[in-house]
């Protein structure tokens, strides 16, 4: 990449390994990459990506927490290891190296998920492993660490990750909340027991769980209601026909 | 009625372009042309105007569903009196269904109305009137005694995703008031369903089985009414769908006014008797066996297809896709009944996913008239040259 202009006071910068200016750490430009796909470039509602696993591991807030960090972890992982040999990648197969990098993150995070947070790895069972098939993961890795250096590819693996896992957290936080009446475990809600008059807060009043969050649909729902609001706020989001 | 229409001016002056309230004006119009017709011409193109206009249609449908209201409310207060036992009068019976209907009936309007005046104001158009009859369909397709709150959540979740979301009145692909009711059904399945709720104040008495007739059939138990009662609707189910005479008034009223489409209703009748007498010649089980005429007779197959698969704006709009719409509702509705007894409810699932179907249907309607007079203008050139 050539250097950014406006840096160019900073005389004799100190030059390690990459071959051009030094820009601030946390530059403008750099900012923006994490920034970005928390809002206005949004993995999830603005590109429509990892549908898949937000609908399927957002029934309680805790697996999700975990899912976003473990993608975090990955995505960051990933994109600095394949900036880091993309001119040493031949073209033709950069799809397979790149898939091998991220099997191999992805079976390190589920070998230590199943070490330290074995419940929860068992409630994510699959989706752990299907990481891999994410199409942010892949998508950063093809669009961006391909073309950047690694400290632009770990902002950019660490925001949209972010992005991504903001979502999760929530569309898990609604679906908890409204589908079972607790946040992370707890019962946020009051205590429902088996009659009304054996239930404590809410519950003593007569209300009830909504069923309908638990089912996978629901997420769906929470996404495309967060859509609705994400672009009637921010109008440049809406498509011309 | 010119001092009326004064009176209105007056007071309307301070919602005009430009004066304080002018944001409210949406809220003030609605209200104004209900008793008169609004005074705007359209500006530019051509354009046809009719009398009938939206306010009115939405009127008339709502007279359309007063008789099966009526009976519904009756019909709750006997439900409840003869399934406790206790002697009462047809007055007792009706007092009773009111006193639970219509704070149903209220709560729906309350809630549905606010959200709808809020989006009004917000979006700065005028308030639409497609909910006068959502507003009643509602709670006539709820059990009796469903708690009022989830009436509530139910129609906020039925405005807002289903209608509000698309764009507000006539941009809706589903039916709202069957969202409303798709999301009470799987929201709460156990205020939904079962042998209680269809009875009022039955929850805690065990001795009530107050089980719709599909229920009863889908737990292989002996059904105990017969197809006049049926038809005329002294049987447990929700409020306004157990009386299909009334229904049937209803929908003579629809038709003669040319507001509900008869191909649908017909097609509806078709596709559902159709497919009941094939299940008849199956007979693998009670609810294969149950006799096609009665299949039509019970459950929510009459109120559905007369009034929900008829709304004009989730409906197909060409004739021919009127048919298609129609039959494939009826294939649907009991071909879900039969093979999933989990859910009763089959024509509200078989006129949602007809719903989605519908622009498709019309789509291909049109482009199949369009090849067809392609091919004849082909033919017709090649003659004449």
């Amino acid at each position: 990449m050539m250097a950014d202009t406006k840096n160019k006071k900073e005389k004799s910068p100190v030059v390690l390994f990459v071959a051009e200016e030094k820009e601030p750490l946390f530059s403008k430009k750099n900012r923006k990459l994490l920034s970005d796909p928390l809002n206005d470039n949004n993995p999830i509602t603005v590109q429509v990506l990892g549908i898949c696993s937000a609908l399927a591991i957002t029934v309680q807030l805790k697996p999700s927490i975990v899912m976003a960090i473990a993608v975090m972890v990955v995505m960051a992982a990933s994109n600095v290891i394949v900036s880091l040999i993309r001119n040493l990648i031949p073209n033709r197969i950069r799809i397979i190296v790149q898939l091998v990098i991220v099997a191999a993150l992805v079976i390190l995070v589920n070998e230590v998920l199943k070490a330290y947070a074995y419940d929860v790895s068992k409630e994510l069972s699959v989706f752990v492993g299907l990481i891999i098939t994410n199409c942010i993961v892949m998508g950063r890795l093809e669009a961006f660490a391909l073309g950047n250096g690694p400290w632009k590819s770990f902002l950019d693996g660490i925001g949209n990750a972010a992005g991504y896992g903001l979502i999760l957290v929530i569309v898990a936080f609604f679906r908890e909340l409204l589908g079972s009446g607790k946040l992370l475990g707890f019962e946020v809600l009051g205590h429902k027991g088996a009659t009304v008059a054996e239930s404590t807060g809410l519950y003593a009043m007569g209300y009830e769980n909504n069923g309908l969050m638990l089912l996978s649909p629901a997420a769906l729902l929470v996404v495309g209601v967060i859509i609705w609001i994400q672009r009637s706020r921010n109008r440049e989001l809406i498509e011309k026909n | 009625m010119s001092a009326l229409r004064n009176k209105l001016d007056q007071l309307k002056k301070p919602f005009n372009k430009g004066e304080k309230w002018e944001k409210f004006a949406p809220a003030f119009n609605a209200f104004d042309t209900f008793l008169y017709v609004p005074n705007h011409t359209t500006k530019k193109g051509a354009h046809i105007r009719d009398a009938v206009d939206l306010k009115r249609t939405m009127i008339t449908v709502v007279i359309a569903l007063l008789p099966a209201l009526f009976y519904g409310i009756y019909n709750a207060g006997f439900q409840h009196y003869s399934q406790l036992g206790e002697a009462f009068t047809f007055w007792d019976a009706f007092a009773h269904g009111a006193w639970k209907i219509l704070p149903m009936v209220a709560v729906s309007y309350i809630v549905g109305l606010g959200i709808e005046f809020v989006f009004a104001i917000y979006r700065g158009h005028e308030v639409n009137e497609g909910y006068l009859v959502t507003g009643l369909l509602i709670p006539m397709i709820m059990p009796v005694d469903i708690p009022l709150w989830m009436v509530a959540v139910s129609v906020a979740f039925a405005v807002l995703i289903g209608k509000e979301a698309f764009g507000g009145t006539g941009m809706n692909i589903l039916n709202p008031a069957l969202t409303a009711r798709a999301f009470a059904f799987f929201a709460y399945p156990t205020f939904m369903s079962g042998n209680k709720v269809w009875v009022s104040d039955a929850t805690h008495i065990d001795a009530i089985s107050g089980e719709t007739i599909l229920g009863t059939l889908a737990a292989g138990k002996e059904v105990t009414y017969d197809a006049w009662t049926m038809f005329s609707g002294a049987i447990p189910g929700s409020i306004g769908e157990t009386s299909t005479l009334w229904i049937v008034i209803g929908a003579a009223i629809l038709i003669l006014t040319g507001i509900g489409s008869w191909r649908i209703m017909a097609g509806g009748l078709i596709g559902g008797a159709f497919m009941g007498f094939l299940f008849n010649l199956w007979s693998a089980n009670d609810l294969m066996a149950f006799p096609w005429y009665q299949q039509l007779l019970v459950g929510g197959f009459a109120f559905g297809l007369v009034f929900m698969a008829t709304d004009p704006v989730s409906a197909a709009q060409t004739q021919k896709g009127k048919w298609i719409y129609g039959i494939l509702i009826g294939i649907f509705c009991i071909m879900i009944r039969v093979f999933n007894p989990a859910y009763p409810e089959g024509v509200m699932l078989a006129i949602l996913l007809m719903n989605v179907f519908a622009p498709t249907i019309d789509h291909y309607v049109i482009q199949s008239s369009v090849k067809r007079r392609k091919k004849r203008l082909s033919t017709a050139t090649v003659k004449s040259a």
